[in-house]
């Protein structure tokens, strides 16, 4: 873990309510995707917890959904905003475990920590599938970032306005052979994509927090392993620990 | 050089910086991102008789500068503590460690101080009889004088290290309580734990927290917790540690000049992982702004 202060470069609405911010600093402690950063902002007491989208030369990439007093006063900045950062956060997903052909489940703004990840898996050489659920067509984000990086790029929206009709769990019978995997987004789905699919996985989950980095116990949980700090020991768990 | 050596009943802090129990795990973590032997003492996580669980989540609700917590004491159980968490802290650090406890009954405070009292590595033992997040427990025993009273009376006759009793604010006369606490044989009193406290999802319409209420802490309860321990240091001769709210090295000077020989800061641990260093680093600085020489000097020098 380490804190920085990063200077807000850009800040541009993807829909409605989800936005991207690219950030500039040190991002040296940040080791992997699926990691998290714990953002302070001005006049509120708690960090909030956001996953690292993408991480290129010192520059960091955040997606967000505004939902409450933190993320609307994030929507409002234009640039040049300097904010107090805790990087590095979280175990994030091991690329190891990936075989050949991983499979990456996200839901909603459980979207953003997939593409980092995608990024690292293609670098080693593997050939990931990605499946994005949404409600709706104009819900949708990120869907060309993916294909632009050329792997199979399958949508779900759940009232069919694009793609596949239904959820990320209809979008699987259209994969073919798969060896892990990754998967981040709100908890039915994750519980959906566990029964679902037949190998291993690292499910990204989330907890309301008290620090982000395993001083306070604000966001244990139970798994087969033992109690878990979501901040800390996880937010991945592996499919074989986790008690629902 | 100014001098911010305290003595806390014939043990010495180097300075009166200490982190709050169950906001600094057991301490070691911290020694990732800061050498943790700047700090005067540590106050380690509040360890039961078994290991716990703790409350269901969400267990952490904001607030306008604080949180609600209701951990629910989660903790390894007292073998884990001392056989792996104290000793993993004392290879990494060479000052003064607080070991926080609690219980169900008084036959549990005092199990954990008799097992304690054995473990060479602890230096003050602090009693916790004020945690809001457990049912018949913590704070069942810390809101009338006479079952204080029993608490300390039997962690006392198990132990000869110095016993710091823990009090609440959730009640109506702090004086009382902590007045039979000294009167029952403590060393010292800290205080406060957590204050209680609420919030609403406005979107579900039901409580944040699982629990639904839990203790509210952070900077926000700094004045409570500084009038307290200005009434109980007109009340009491043994030492005062004053918790609540403390984020600043001016916030250490202030409740010391109510009455603390030593604070400890909680919360803002959360927020800022560094506030204890940062607190420490800057203590000197602000002495010099306020012409003090001696922390000690300043013990309750408001009431004079
Ligand atoms: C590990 C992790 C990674 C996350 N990554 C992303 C991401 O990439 N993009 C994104 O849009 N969202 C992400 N979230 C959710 C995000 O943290 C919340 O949406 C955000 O904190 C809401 O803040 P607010 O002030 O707008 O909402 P408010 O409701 O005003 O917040 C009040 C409090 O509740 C907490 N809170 C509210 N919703 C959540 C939630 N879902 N999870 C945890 N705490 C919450 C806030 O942090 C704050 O302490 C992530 C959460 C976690 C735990
Ligand atoms: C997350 C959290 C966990 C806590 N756990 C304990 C505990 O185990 N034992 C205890 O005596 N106090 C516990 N406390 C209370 C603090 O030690 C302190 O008394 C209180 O929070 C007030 O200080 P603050 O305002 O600086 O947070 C806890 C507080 C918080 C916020
Ligand atoms: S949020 Fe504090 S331990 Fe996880």
């Amino acid at each position: 873990m380490k804190q920085g202060y990063f200077t807000v470069l850009t800040n541009e609405k993807l829909t409605s309510n989800v936005y991207k911010m690219t950030l500039a600093g040190d991002t040296k402690a940040i080791e992997r995707p699926g990691q998290f950063v714990n953002i302070q902002i001005d006049g509120l007491f708690l960090r909030r917890p956001i996953s690292v989208c993408d991480l290129e030369d010192g520059k960091l990439t955040i997606i967000y959904k505004v939902v409450g007093k933190g993320t609307e006063k994030m929507s409002a900045m234009d640039g040049g905003e300097i904010l107090d950062i805790l990087t590095g956060l979280g175990n994030g997903y091991f690329t190891d475990f990936a075989g050949d052909k991983p499979l990456l489940i996200g839901g909603g703004v459980g979207v953003p920590p997939l593409y980092y990840l995608a990024k690292c898996l293609l670098k080693e050489g593997k050939t990931p599938t990605v499946i994005l659920g949404f409600n709706t067509a104009s819900e949708i984000f990120y869907k060309d970032e993916f294909e632009d990086l050329g792997i199979k790029t399958i949508v779900c929206t759940a009232d069919g306005s694009v793609g596949v009709k239904g959820f990320v769990t209809d979008g699987v019978d259209q994969v073919g052979e798969y060896t892990h995997v990754y998967t981040c987004g709100p908890e039915p789905m994750l519980k959906a994509v566990y029964n679902k699919t037949t190998s291993d996985g690292s499910y990204s989950f989330e907890e309301r927090m008290g620090c982000g980095f395993g001083a306070c116990m604000g966001c244990s949980c139970k798994t087969k392993y033992g109690n878990k700090r979501i901040c800390k020991d996880g937010p991945v768990l592996q499919k074989e620990e986790i008690i629902w | 050089m100014v001098n911010t050596r305290v003595n806390l009943c014939g043990v010495e802090l180097k300075n009166p910086v200490v982190p709050a129990s169950g906001t600094f795990g057991f301490g070691y973590e911290f020694n990732d991102i800061y050498d943790i032997n700047v700090l005067g003492g540590i106050s380690i996580k509040g360890t039961t008789k078994d290991a716990r669980f703790g409350n269901p989540t969400p267990r952490i609700a904001e607030c306008t500068s604080g949180l609600i917590n209701s951990i629910g004491l989660q903790n390894p159980g007292i073998e884990k503590v001392i056989n792996e968490e104290i000793p993993k802290l004392r290879s990494v650090y060479n000052n003064v460690i607080i070991s926080n406890i609690s219980g169900f009954s008084i036959d549990e405070y005092k199990y954990c101080c008799e097992k304690i009292n054995a473990v060479k590595d602890v230096d003050i033992i602090e009693v916790n009889i004020s945690c809001p997040n457990v049912h018949n427990g913590g704070m069942s025993f810390g809101t009338s004088p006479e079952n204080a009273q029993a608490v300390t009376k039997a962690v006392k006759s198990v132990t000869d290290k110095p016993v710091f009793i823990k009090l609440t604010p959730n009640v109506t006369d702090i004086v009382s309580i902590a007045k039979a606490c000294e009167e029952g044989g403590a060393d010292g009193i800290s205080l406060i734990n957590t204050s209680q406290g609420l919030r609403i999802d406005l979107n579900k319409r039901r409580p944040v927290i699982a629990n639904k209420i839990g203790g509210f802490s952070g900077r926000a309860i700094f004045p409570i917790a500084l009038k307290m321990v200005y009434q109980v240091y007109e009340a009491v001769k043994i030492p005062i540690i004053g918790i609540g709210g403390v984020a600043t090295a001016e916030d250490v000077i202030e409740m010391m000049m109510a009455g603390a020989t030593a604070v400890q800061v909680g919360a803002e641990n959360l927020v800022n992982p560094y506030a204890c260093r940062d607190i420490v680093n800057n203590l000197p600085r602000v002495m010099q702004k306020y012409k003090i020489n001696d922390l000690n000097e300043i013990i309750g020098e408001a009431h004079k």
